[in-house]
């Protein structure tokens, strides 16, 4: 019963949550770090693409890198 | 017309539309409420190790029209020269050359940027071609910017012979392959020195996953050799998940670190773990970068390096991308910023070198060639196959 209790409690707390509005815990004058280019996660999407290209085509594993080429020269 | 013995010029890139599906999500914007800059990229590569070189030029065009919309192009380049121990096994030195073009268009509207894009890759024994739809959408205060896509790919893939003492298609053998992705992406803002990336996707192939090329190897006593060579047989399906999480922290000092993970699963029994840390430090007009990148991967369930009879599977493969393996990666980069005075409409140019040396060993790949003898019991003493390589690449931007 106790677990039903706390359940219905975090399903409440959730729900309320939900319905109020996420202050921003990082003000957009407090971004400047983050705009910076050495922040990219992507800064050279030609480079980028080509290196997930020549992995990929030597790896089993591709995907989920945000980046990648098709291509060959796989052997 | 005479058609040659099957005259196998090489094992070919297969995995094409399976990369391809993925290659225009690296156009998408890093955040949806922004187009990314115009920019030119003129671009030099070279990869060399294995007894491979593939080299050529890739040129990336990006350009806003209007307030709301960005297209890009891009224009990429393999001219490859092998004689990998694959080709040296089965095959014979081959050099030929891919081209691909890929085109991409992002519409912004508020907070969410639509882009769709469309890649073609043709070589003399593979086409492939691929479309894209992404959407990504800026939320709880910019902090969060999520993108969902999906990717639809048809891949032709054809195998050369020698007819009349020229190289062309087999008649008899055209094959297809049809892929689908599925990705979800979310870039969070945790402080205002550390940000989050998590990327998940889902990838399914259908139709000839195989190389039409390559060879399994069995062992065959009644030859000199020791040896016998027989076609590779795939599974007709193929589903591979892959979860990763970029973490990108901000020094005070101004500079950057990056550390990701990747997990990788699929259908065919691989799993790999990938890793890598970076190191971005700005100097003046400078920007160098560090990277080291960790990969290891057990093998698929129907690879065999060495299989005990003829026909002993139903499903046999000894491509070296489903053998177990780890590789190492170690990579520096230097990029330096300078302007044009008589070209102020050019906001910046930059000028790229990145060296990378990739190391592969494998645990259950030998080395075997066309002139090597297995003699009975020897399998065991034969070496296990290493691959070493330089990866170069010398690039020009133009940010206007």
């Amino acid at each position: 019963m106790r677990v039903v209790r706390v359940l219905f409690a975090l399903g409440m707390w959730s729900a309320l949550c939900a319905c109020a509005p996420i202050e921003p815990w990082v003000k957009p004058y407090e971004r400047e770090h983050l705009a910076d280019p050495i922040m990219s996660f992507n800064r050279d999407p030609i480079s980028s693409v080509y290196l997930e290209h020549v992995f990929g085509t030597r790896e089993g594993a591709h995907g989920a890198t945000g980046a990648a080429g098709g291509g060959c020269g796989c052997n | 017309m005479q058609l040659s013995p099957a005259t196998p010029r090489r094992p070919l890139a297969l995995r094409i539309g399976t990369l391809a599906a993925f290659a225009a999500l690296s156009s998408l914007p890093g955040a949806a409420g922004v187009l990314p800059e115009d920019e030119a990229d003129a671009m030099y590569h070279r990869y060399e190790g294995g007894g491979v070189t593939v080299q050529g030029p890739s040129v990336l065009i990006r350009k806003k029209i209007g307030d709301n919309f960005s297209a890009s192009y891009n224009y990429y380049v393999d001219m490859i020269s092998s004689a990998s121990i694959d080709v040296l096994l089965s095959a014979s030195p081959y050099k030929e050359t891919r081209t691909q073009h890929s085109v991409s268009l992002d519409y912004q509207h508020g907070k969410t940027t639509y882009s769709v894009g469309y890649i073609h890759s043709r070589e003399p024994d593979y086409t492939a071609d691929t479309s894209i739809f992404s959407l990504s959408q800026d939320m709880f205060g910019d902090l969060t910017t999520v993108t969902l896509s999906y990717s639809r790919g048809w891949d032709r893939v054809y195998r050369d012979i020698k007819i009349d003492g020229a190289i062309m298609n087999d008649p008899a053998f055209g094959q297809r392959v049809d892929h689908r992705s599925y990705g979800v992406g979310v870039t969070q803002v945790l402080t205002r020195n550390l940000i989050l990336g998590l990327n998940f996707q889902a990838l399914t192939d259908q139709g000839y996953l195989a190389n039409p090329y390559r060879k399994v190897v069995f062992l065959d006593p009644t030859v000199s050799n020791g040896y016998g060579l027989e076609d590779q047989v795939y599974p007709g399906t193929h589903t591979s998940t892959a979860g990763s999480a970029d973490l990108k922290y901000y020094l005070r000092y101004r500079a950057a670190l990056d550390g990701s993970y990747r997990y990788y699963t699929d259908t065919w029994g691989v799993v790999a773990h990938t890793v890598q840390l970076g190191y971005t430090q700005p100097w003046r007009h400078w920007i160098f970068d560090g990277t080291f990148r960790y990969y290891k991967q057990n093998a698929a369930n129907f690879y065999g390096d060495l299989f005990p009879r003829r026909d002993a599977q139903n499903f046999m493969a000894r491509d070296r991308e489903l053998a177990a393996f780890s590789s190492y990666t170690v990579g520096v980069g230097a990029s330096y910023e300078f302007h044009i005075p008589r070209a102020p409409w050019i906001q910046k140019n930059t000028l790229n070198l990145h060296y990378d040396r990739l190391m592969i060993d494998y645990s259950d790949f030998h080395a075997i060639y066309n002139n090597t003898v297995i003699g009975p019991g020897a399998q065991d003493a034969l070496p296990l196959y290493r691959l070493d390589a330089n990866i170069i690449q010398l690039f020009y931007s133009l940010y206007f």
